[in-house]
């Protein structure tokens, strides 16, 4: 009996997670290869001559590029502030972890107050007498704008995650190494890169893997900001499982981003791989 | 306190000061102004909504809420979207607390597949997950209903559940769980008379947070609901047609029982992502 | 009758054994402490008596029951945790209670037996605090008096005190002693201490490596190693080792004619406690190399024929490194060892 415990405790959720996520996965991989019930690439051969599909794969990769490096290097300026702060800590810690509970559709919405057309940015533009009347901005003749517009709300939302994750795992240091390297010379800068992020490598590459996975499934905000205007993969994926009832094309657009998401993965676990041994 | 500063002179280190000051606050003021401006909009009439140029502070006028709470739909897809997150948050934790408690237990030939399993889950996008589920959910009875999409959504949250519980619970020492046992208990009672009291609020945090996941998910709610549409879901297909007032009214009724949900499990965020990263 | 039999007790963990087939038996209401260094198995062993750790062959019996297929609750045992284990969700009364709530023992009893058990450990006024407004040592005294509460045959104690500062330590080791011998248990007790053993013990089983290799008196341990290791293990210093090989009339050690056994191989160890050695007239010639002024003493670490050689000397000796000194072993207190077999000769 207790050598069978741990099986039994396991087992409604393995089995969940096959018939859940292990199986879905394989089908939607079989229906992207299927079509009229036979093997074939006819699906990825539509999904890459429809004209928004290379529009929607470099953007999405253009807004991962953009967002994940300005979201790093934010966290951590955060997790930096954070554990230097004696008071307050707590209080300070809660206000930058607010937008983990918020959702992209409501992150788009928040910034699309600012961004539309009677919104505040125009408001404040329009009273501070740098434009006259306020401008369209979310247009298709300001797609710069859309982006810059998709990318705030993105950095704005999503930076609390890792930011959480790398405050725990600055937690996870003994304070001693940082004070050795202090003893032996190092200044506040070379203590950050020579010790504080080495050690950070495991917290790093969970947030890092999490964040592109996530930027690769930037489908909400997009919309809300941006509409149709901004064609993005899971955009895409959406609109021809939904609208175009088309789920061949669906499942071959969800291959790509599987694809993309699996590689950025293999990538970021290979370059801050660190040894077992070699961990705090 | 580096040795630099201890040798910098009282003017170098009082600026040192400010700059670090005024860098927390433009980032507080980062996070909330937006949220903020949210607000403004949701708590003003539809008329100041659309006016030009805006104010900063809101009127606090319900006319915007009022109108999104009577508009055809809404209330439904509200207690949709409750519900969905409850069922969520049940499965969630009732298929992963037992799963952690194993994990921070036993050692057993099976134990690190079941991790990578778990760990795996994180490297795709699970949204994705809604395609191949909407056929099945079909052939089974399934579509459009709340079970199916709470299904979806638990596998989004059943990962986090797994690895939050298992760091709950090996935060409490065995020795505790031994000493129950030397005292008279089986391993149910020990369980239940000592393990779960330590672990509930943890767990309770967890099962929020299962929550909040689900409540803020889009586009398998979108995928997966057509009749019963949750609150993102609505909003996300009403977004070509609704007017601003809606859209703000409804992006505010999204974050604010968010905000509470953070504030609530707030002393648990770090604990729990601190060993989920392992 | 709580006697304790263990018959071939044997434990691997995967290729690692803990234990190797251990026989031992623990007289009814004996005090038995397991002795040795970390990793040596003794923990492992008071857990298999526990029921926390399935051996992986071998029987337990306590009294006439074999108990090795029992889980904890049904080997009427009570055990004392190394970090306590006190319940940090209830009250110090509840924790006491706890175990007494589970046999479903009426409210007047369990108020009875809390009360008797929080005088004995000195606790009463503590009963209503939750266990992180707690000292160590308060700790320490509720997961003793939750163990007596039960009122069992056997009490396990796994390092009790190695989490208390040196001047507690040595208050809680006479007060255990005193109320365990007071409650008519069993009592093995798991510690890396030898002081503690020495001044606790009924008997000491010293284990290395996963065996018992002496269970005896604290005097008999002290005084007559089983084997090598008991002698470099109990004692500070350690006892002296110096070669010896076999000449006409006796043994040769350090250019010495000692009388030893006559059953040996040809060559031997000779072994001798630090405290048994005085200056003399005739004796090892030692070349002083660290004076330690101890107080009551003074230790002198020599250096006898390039082999290291401790002395517990008298207060007013104070050699300065470089003197050389004649010592002598007083002549009964001389051991010998077999350095294949470790074991003991005479």
């Amino acid at each position: 009996m207790p050598r069978a415990l741990p099986y039994l405790l396991l087992l409604p959720a393995t089995l969940f997670l096959g018939v859940f996520f292990l199986y879905p996965f394989l089908q939607v991989a079989a229906d992207s290869a299927l079509r009229g019930g036979e093997w074939t690439l006819d699906n990825y051969r539509r999904m890459a001559s429809h004209w928004k599909f290379s529009t929607a794969f470099w953007n999405t990769l253009l807004l991962a590029a953009l967002v994940v490096p300005i979201q790093l290097a934010m966290a951590l300026t955060m997790a930096s502030v954070v554990t230097k702060l004696e008071a307050g800590r707590s209080t300070l810690l809660y206000i930058f972890a607010i937008p983990l509970g918020i959702s992209d559709l409501a992150a788009g919405l928040i910034w699309l107050a600012i961004f539309e057309q009677s919104g505040f940015l125009n408001s404040i533009l329009t009273t501070l007498g740098v434009i006259d009347q306020p401008v369209l901005f979310l247009s298709y003749q300001n797609t710069w704008v859309i982006l810059l517009a998709i990318v705030l709300a993105e950095v704005w939302r999503a930076t609390a995650i890792m930011m959480v994750i790398i405050v725990a795992g600055m937690g996870l240091i003994p304070k001693e190494y940082g004070e050795a390297a202090e003893v032996f010379g190092a200044s506040r800068w070379q203590r950050f890169t020579r010790v504080t992020l080495p050690m950070l490598k495991p917290s790093l590459q969970t947030a890092l893997i999490l964040r592109v996975i996530l930027a690769f499934e930037v489908f909400a905000v997009v919309v809300a900001l941006g509409g149709t205007q901004f064609p993005v993969l899971m955009g895409e994926t959406y609109h021809w499982q939904f609208t175009m009832q088309d789920r061949g094309v669906a499942a071959a657009f969800a291959m790509v981003i599987l694809g993309i998401s699996v590689a950025f993965t293999l990538v970021i676990l290979r370059l801050l791989h660190v040894p077992k041994e070699a961990r705090v | 306190m580096s040795a630099a500063d201890t040798v910098a002179p009282d003017a170098v280190r009082q600026s040192g000061r400010w700059v670090f000051a005024t860098g927390v606050a433009l980032l507080v003021l980062w996070v909330l102004v937006p949220i903020w401006l949210l607000m403004v909009n949701a708590l003003s009439s539809p008329a100041e909504v659309t006016a030009f140029p805006k104010s900063l502070i809101p009127s606090f006028d319900t006319g915007s809420m009022a109108f999104f709470f009577g508009f055809g739909g809404v209330l439904d897809a509200l207690w949709n979207s409750v519900q969905v997150a409850a069922v969520t948050m049940i499965l969630a934790i009732g298929l992963g607390a037992p799963a952690g408690y194993a994990l921070s237990r036993f050692d057993f030939p099976g134990k690190e597949a079941f991790r990578f399993l778990v760990i795996m889950t994180r490297a795709f996008p699970l949204p994705l997950l809604a395609l191949p589920l909407a056929v099945m959910f079909i052939r089974t009875g399934l579509d459009d209903t709340i079970l199916g999409l709470a299904l979806v959504h638990a596998t989004l949250a059943l990962p986090f559940a797994v690895l939050i519980t298992f760091s709950l619970f090996s935060g409490i020492p065995v020795e505790l769980e031994e000493a129950a046992w030397s005292l008279g208990c089986n391993r149910v009672q020990a369980f239940r008379k000592v393990v779960l009291p330590l672990a509930a609020p943890g767990i309770a945090a967890s099962a929020v947070f299962a929550f909040v996941i689900s409540w803020n998910e889009v586009f398998a709610a979108a995928v997966l609901t057509i009749q019963n549409k949750t609150l993102t879901a609505f909003l996300l297909q009403s977004l070509d047609v609704s007017p601003l007032h809606l859209k703000f009214a409804g992006g505010a009724v999204l974050v604010i029982p968010a905000l509470l949900f953070i504030f609530a499990v707030r002393k648990y965020l770090f604990a729990m992502w601190g060993i989920a990263n392992r | 009758m709580a006697e304790i039999r263990i018959r071939g007790v044997a434990k691997s963990f995967g290729s690692f054994t803990a234990l190797h087939e251990v026989d031992l038996t623990i007289a009814d209401r004996e005090f038995m402490v397991l002795l040795g260094a970390s990793g040596c198995g003794k923990t492992t062993l008071l857990r298999i008596i526990a029921g926390l750790e399935t051996p992986t062959k071998g029987e337990v019996w306590i009294g006439d029951r074999r108990v090795d297929g029992l889980p904890p609750r049904e080997r009427g045992i009570a055990m004392v945790f190394q970090n306590y284990a006190v319940f940090p969700h209830l009250t110090v009364f509840e924790n006491i209670a706890f175990g007494l709530r589970m046999k479903k023992m009426a409210q007047a009893e369990v108020d009875r037996r809390v009360t008797r058990t929080a005088e004995l450990m000195h606790i009463e006024q503590l009963l209503k605090r939750y266990s992180g407004q707690l000292s160590g040592g308060q700790r320490q005294r509720v997961a003793v008096a939750r163990a007596l509460a039960m009122e069992p045959e056997v009490i396990l104690m796994d390092e009790p005190l190695s989490n208390l500062d040196a001047l507690l330590r040595m208050e809680m080791r006479a007060e255990l002693k005193g109320v365990l011998a007071a409650s008519n248990t069993t009592t093995i007790y798991v510690t890396h201490d030898q002081v503690e053993a020495m001044s606790m013990a009924d008997r000491i089983s010293v284990m290395n490596g996963g065996r018992i290799v002496q269970a005896a008196s604290p005097v008999e341990v002290y005084r007559n190693p089983a084997a090598r290791f008991v002698g470099s293990f109990i004692g500070n210093p350690p006892m002296n080792f110096l070669p010896a090989t076999r000449a006409p009339g006796g043994w040769e050690v350090a250019g010495r004619l000692f009388p030893g056994p006559a059953n040996a191989p040809d060559r031997i160890e000779f072994a001798i406690r630090p405290e048994d050695i005085a200056p003399a007239s005739e004796g090892f010639t030692a070349t002083v190399r660290v004076v330690e002024p101890l107080g009551p003493h003074t230790l002198v670490t020599a250096e006898v024929q390039g082999a290291l050689f401790r002395a517990v000397l008298d207060s007013d000796s104070l050699p300065n490194p470089g003197d050389r000194l004649t010592l002598a072993p007083v002549p009964d207190r001389v051991r010998w060892f077999d350095p294949e077999t470790q074991k003991a000769l005479t």
